[in-house]
C-alpha cells in the first residue's frame, strides 16, 4: 500500500513540476499556512474528589499537541499534521499514546479537476452517507487515506469520488483490520446548468451518493444463549442516498434520504435489518426574523468500516444530534447524542430582533429566540411471534416509515433574550427546561429520566475601549441525578492582549453531602496576534462532551493546564 | 518516545518563531482557493472573495461559538458607519457542521446582520488558512492580500480592526 502511494506521489510530482521550473520560484512564490496547538496538564491528587496518585496512573504530566502545515504553489498543494500524545490527557482514548504523522496529502487543482493523494476530509451532502472529519477537542479523526478525485465538468456540476481506508488512532492498516471505503457523489445546481433557469427565483440543487465498504470475512461464529451460530456476513455494505434543496425568496426547503443494506455489526448487535435515515428541514428568514423547523428519522443507521467497533472511530457517515449545541457550562451538563439504532426527532426555533427605537425594542433593540426540540424512540415490533426484538442473527425488528415510539430520549425548551442597556452594558438571559434520558444516552439502565431547569445570566460591562468585565451566573435545578448546581464566573479582559477569569461550579444540591463540591478555576490568558497562551488551575467536573453523534467522556480532574495555540 | 517528544518540542519552537517573525520583505499571503458553499447551497470558490479594490474582513465563526457571536454583534453595532466610511465588506465564514449549518441563515437574518455569509461545513477553508480555535479574523487589502489577522475576541478588538482598515484606505503601511 505504502509503495503504491509513494509511486502515485512520485508520478504526480513528475507530472506537475517540469524540470525547467526554477527552484527559487518554487520557494519564493509559495504560500505556507498552518496551525499549532499544545494542551498540557499537570494533574494533582485531590482527596475531596477522590483522586489519588493511583488514579493518575503515575503519570501526572500529560500532553496532547499537533502542528499542521499546508504548502501552496500555483495549482499544487501539500501538507501534513504531526500529532503527539505523551501520554494523552485524561479522558482521551489511551490508544492515542504516541506521536507521528497521521495526516499528509498532496493535491493538484485546476478549474476542471482536483486530485488528492494521501489523507483527506470529505463530506457528501449533509454527511448521511459519508463524512470524514477531525475534531481536536473531541479527540476524533476518521480521515480517509487513499485517493480523491473531484470533477467539475461545467458550472453547477460536481462529481466526487473517494477510495481508501479510514484512520483510527495509530493502528496501521493491515490484515483487513478495517474496511476499504469507496464512494461516489454527484451534485447538480439546476439554475447553473440550464440557461432557462439562470434567472429563476426558484433555486434548485439536487444530488445523489453511493458508498460501499468492503470488509473481508464471509462468516463469523457467534454465540446466542447456549447455542453457537455461524453468521453469513455481507462483505460489501452499500449505502446510498439522495437529496434536494429548494430555495424561493426567503424560504428554504431541504430533504435528504439514505438507505443502507443489511449490515450486522456490534453496534446493532448483529441484526440483519437494512437501515434508513431521512431528514426534512424548512426555514424562512428575512431581515430581523428567522424561523426553522426540522425533523429526522433514523432506523438502524450506524455505518462503520469495522463491524466489531463500538468505540468512537471509523464512522463512515455522520448523524449529528438534532438539538442545539450549548456552550454555557450548566446548559451542557446533559448533552444529547444521536441514537443510531433508532430515533425520531423534531426541532423548531424562532428568532426575532425587535428593531431599535421601538416601544418593545427600546433604544438599542432586543433579540428574542425560542427553541424547542424533542427526540423519541422509534416503534419497533417483533418480526414474528417467537423472535424477541433485537435478536442477533435475525432481522431484529420491524418498523413503519417514520414511526414514533413512546420513550422520550430528549426534550428541551429554551428562551433566550439578548439586550443592550445603553452603550456600555450588554446582557444575555436564558431559561431552559430539559428532559434527558441518561439511561439510553449514557447507557446507565438504572438511571431515571432527568428533568432540569436552567437559568443563565451573562452580562458584559465595557468600562472603556480597552477594559471590559463579564459576569456569568447560572443555576441548574433538578431532583434527579446529582441535584442542584450553581455556577458563577467573572472575566476581566484588557483588549487586545490579556484576560483573567475566576469561576466556580458548585454542586450544592447533591444528596451526598461529601459530594457537594466546588469546582473552582482561575485562568489567565495572553493573546498576541494569532497566538494565544492560557494557563489555568482548578478542578474539572466529570462530564461528557458531544459533537455530532460522537461523545467523549471527561473524567473529573484537578490541576494545572496550559494551552498554547498559534496560526501562521 | 523521547525522540518523538524532542521532535515535537523542536517543531513547536520552529512554528512559534516562524509565526511571530515580521519579515516585511516576504510576500503577503492571499486567500487559498477552496470550494465552499453559499447559504443557498451553491459552490463558492474562495478565490472570488473580493470587494472591488476595497478592504475585506474575513471572520471565522459558528452559531455555537459565543465569543464569535459577540464579535459579530459588536461589529454590527458600528458596521453601517464602517461601510459608509471605508466601503469595507465582511465575509462571515461559518464553520457550523451539518448539525447546525441549516440554522446559519435564519440566525444571521434573525440577528439582522448584513454580512456576506459562507458555509465551510467541513472546515476545508479553515484548515487551508491555518485557523485554529475560533473566532479568528483576517483583514485583506484591496489587492486581496492578508495584512492583519487576530485570534479570539475581546470587547474593544473591533476598534483595532477599523484602525487597520482606515490605514488601508489611506494607503498607510501596516506592520
Amino acid at each position: 500500500m505504502k509503495k503504491i502511494i509513494l509511486l502515485c506521489i512520485g508520478m504526480a510530482a513528475v507530472g506537475l513540476f517540469p524540470a525547467r521550473l526554477p527552484a527559487q520560484d518554487f520557494l519564493k512564490n509559495a504560500q505556507i499556512t498552518g496551525s499549532f496547538q499544545a494542551d498540557a496538564a499537570l494533574y494533582q491528587t485531590d482527596a475531596a474528589m477522590g483522586i489519588n496518585s493511583q488514579s493518575l496512573n503515575g503519570q501526572p504530566i500529560r500532553m496532547n499537541g499537533f502542528t499542521e502545515v499546508n504548502y501552496e504553489y500555483k495549482n499544487f498543494y501539500a501538507g501534513m499534521r504531526f500529532e503527539a500524545y505523551l501520554p494523552p490527557l485524561l479522558g482521551y482514548d489511551a490508544q492515542y499514546q504516541g506521536a507521528g504523522v497521521p495526516y499528509w496529502y498532496v493535491k493538484y487543482k485546476n478549474d476542471l479537476l482536483e486530485i488528492t493523494a494521501g489523507n483527506f476530509y470529505e463530506q457528501f451532502a449533509q454527511g448521511m452517507t459519508f463524512r470524514t472529519y477531525q475534531d481536536w477537542t473531541l479527540g476524533y479523526d476518521n480521515s480517509m487515506r487513499g485517493l480523491r478525485v473531484k470533477f467539475m465538468p461545467s458550472k453547477g456540476i460536481t462529481i466526487t469520488g473517494v477510495y481508501g481506508f479510514q484512520r483510527t488512532f495509530w493502528i496501521p492498516y493491515q490484515n483487513n483490520n478495517r474496511g476499504i471505503v469507496k464512494g461516489l457523489d454527484a451534485d447538480f445546481n439546476l439554475n447553473d446548468i440550464f440557461n432557462a433557469l439562470a434567472n429563476a427565483k426558484l433555486k434548485i440543487t439536487l444530488g445523489g451518493s453511493f458508498v460501499s465498504d468492503y470488509q473481508a470475512g464471509k462468516t463469523m461464529i457467534y454465540p446466542v444463549g447456549d447455542k453457537v451460530y455461524t453468521f453469513n456476513l455481507p462483505e460489501n455494505v452499500a449505502c446510498y442516498g439522495g437529496r434536494l434543496n429548494l430555495n424561493y425568496a426567503g424560504v428554504n426547503f431541504y430533504s435528504e434520504y439514505a438507505h443502507k443494506i443489511n449490515d450486522p455489526s456490534q453496534m446493532n448487535v448483529y441484526i440483519y435489518k437494512p437501515g434508513n435515515s431521512i431528514l426534512f428541514d424548512l426555514s424562512y428568514s428575512r431581515k430581523n426574523f428567522g424561523v426553522e423547523i426540522k425533523s429526522k428519522w433514523i432506523d438502524n443507521f450506524s455505518y462503520k468500516s469495522n463491524r466489531s467497533y463500538t468505540i468512537n472511530g471509523l464512522d463512515i457517515n455522520y448523524l449529528p444530534a438534532i438539538n442545539k449545541e450549548h456552550t454555557y457550562a450548566l446548559a451542557s451538563m446533559y448533552p444529547y447524542a444521536t441514537q443510531t439504532t433508532g430515533e425520531v426527532g423534531i426541532a423548531a426555533g424562532v428568532m426575532y430582533t425587535i428593531p431599535k427605537n421601538t416601544k418593545l425594542g427600546g433604544k438599542n433593540g432586543l433579540t428574542i429566540a425560542v427553541d424547542f426540540s424533542q427526540v423519541n424512540s422509534i416503534k419497533k415490533t417483533p418480526v414474528n411471534d417467537t423472535t424477541p426484538i433485537g435478536q442477533s442473527g435475525t432481522l431484529g425488528y420491524a418498523t413503519n416509515f417514520y414511526s414514533v415510539g413512546n420513550e422520550v430520549y430528549w426534550q428541551e425548551t429554551q428562551v433566550e433574550i439578548s439586550k443592550k442597556f445603553g452603550k456600555k452594558v450588554k446582557g444575555i438571559f436564558d431559561y431552559l427546561y430539559q428532559t434527558y434520558n441518561k439511561a439510553v444516552v449514557q447507557g446507565h439502565p438504572e438511571d431515571p429520566l432527568i428533568y432540569s431547569q436552567i437559568g443563565i445570566a451573562d452580562v458584559t460591562y465595557n468600562v472603556n475601549k480597552k477594559l471590559s468585565l463579564r459576569w456569568e451566573l447560572q443555576g441548574l435545578w433538578t431532583k434527579q441525578d446529582n441535584g442542584n448546581w450553581a455556577a458563577g464566573l467573572m472575566e476581566i479582559t484588557i483588549s487586545p492582549k490579556w484576560f483573567f477569569s475566576v469561576s466556580d461550579q458548585w454542586n450544592y444540591g447533591n444528596s451526598d453531602a461529601s459530594k457537594q463540591l466546588h469546582y473552582y478555576n482561575v485562568a489567565a490568558g495572553f493573546v498576541y496576534n494569532t497566538s494565544r497562551i492560557q494557563l489555568s488551575w482548578g478542578r474539572q467536573r466529570e462530564g461528557i462532551i458531544c459533537v455530532g453523534g460522537v461523545c467523549r467522556y471527561v473524567p473529573q480532574s484537578s490541576g494545572l493546564t496550559l494551552t498554547v495555540t498559534s496560526s501562521f | 518516545m523521547k525522540k518523538a517528544s524532542l521532535l515535537f518540542i523542536f517543531l513547536s519552537v520552529l512554528v512559534i518563531t516562524f509565526a511571530q517573525s515580521d519579515d516585511a520583505s516576504a510576500k503577503r499571503k492571499t486567500i487559498p482557493q477552496v470550494n465552499i458553499k453559499d447559504v443557498y447551497g451553491n459552490v463558492f470558490n474562495t478565490a472570488n472573495i473580493e470587494n472591488g479594490g476595497k478592504p475585506v474582513i474575513i471572520d471565522f465563526w459558528a452559531t455555537w461559538c459565543t465569543p464569535c457571536k459577540r464579535e459579530l454583534d459588536a461589529i454590527n453595532d458600528v458596521f453601517d458607519d464602517w461601510v459608509k466610511e471605508t466601503g469595507v465588506k465582511l465575509y462571515a465564514i461559518s464553520v457550523d457542521d451539518p448539525r447546525s449549518s441549516s440554522l446559519v441563515k435564519p440566525y444571521v437574518d434573525g440577528k439582522g446582520w448584513s454580512y456576506t455569509i459562507l458555509l465551510d461545513q467541513n472546515s476545508d477553508l479553515k484548515r487551508a488558512m491555518g485557523v485554529g480555535p475560533i473566532p479568528m479574523t483576517f483583514v485583506l487589502n484591496g489587492k486581496g492580500e492578508i495584512v492583519w489577522s487576530h485570534t479570539t475576541f475581546a470587547q474593544g478588538n473591533e476598534n483595532d480592526i477599523i484602525e487597520v482598515i482606515r490605514k488601508i484606505v489611506k494607503g498607510e503601511a501596516i506592520k
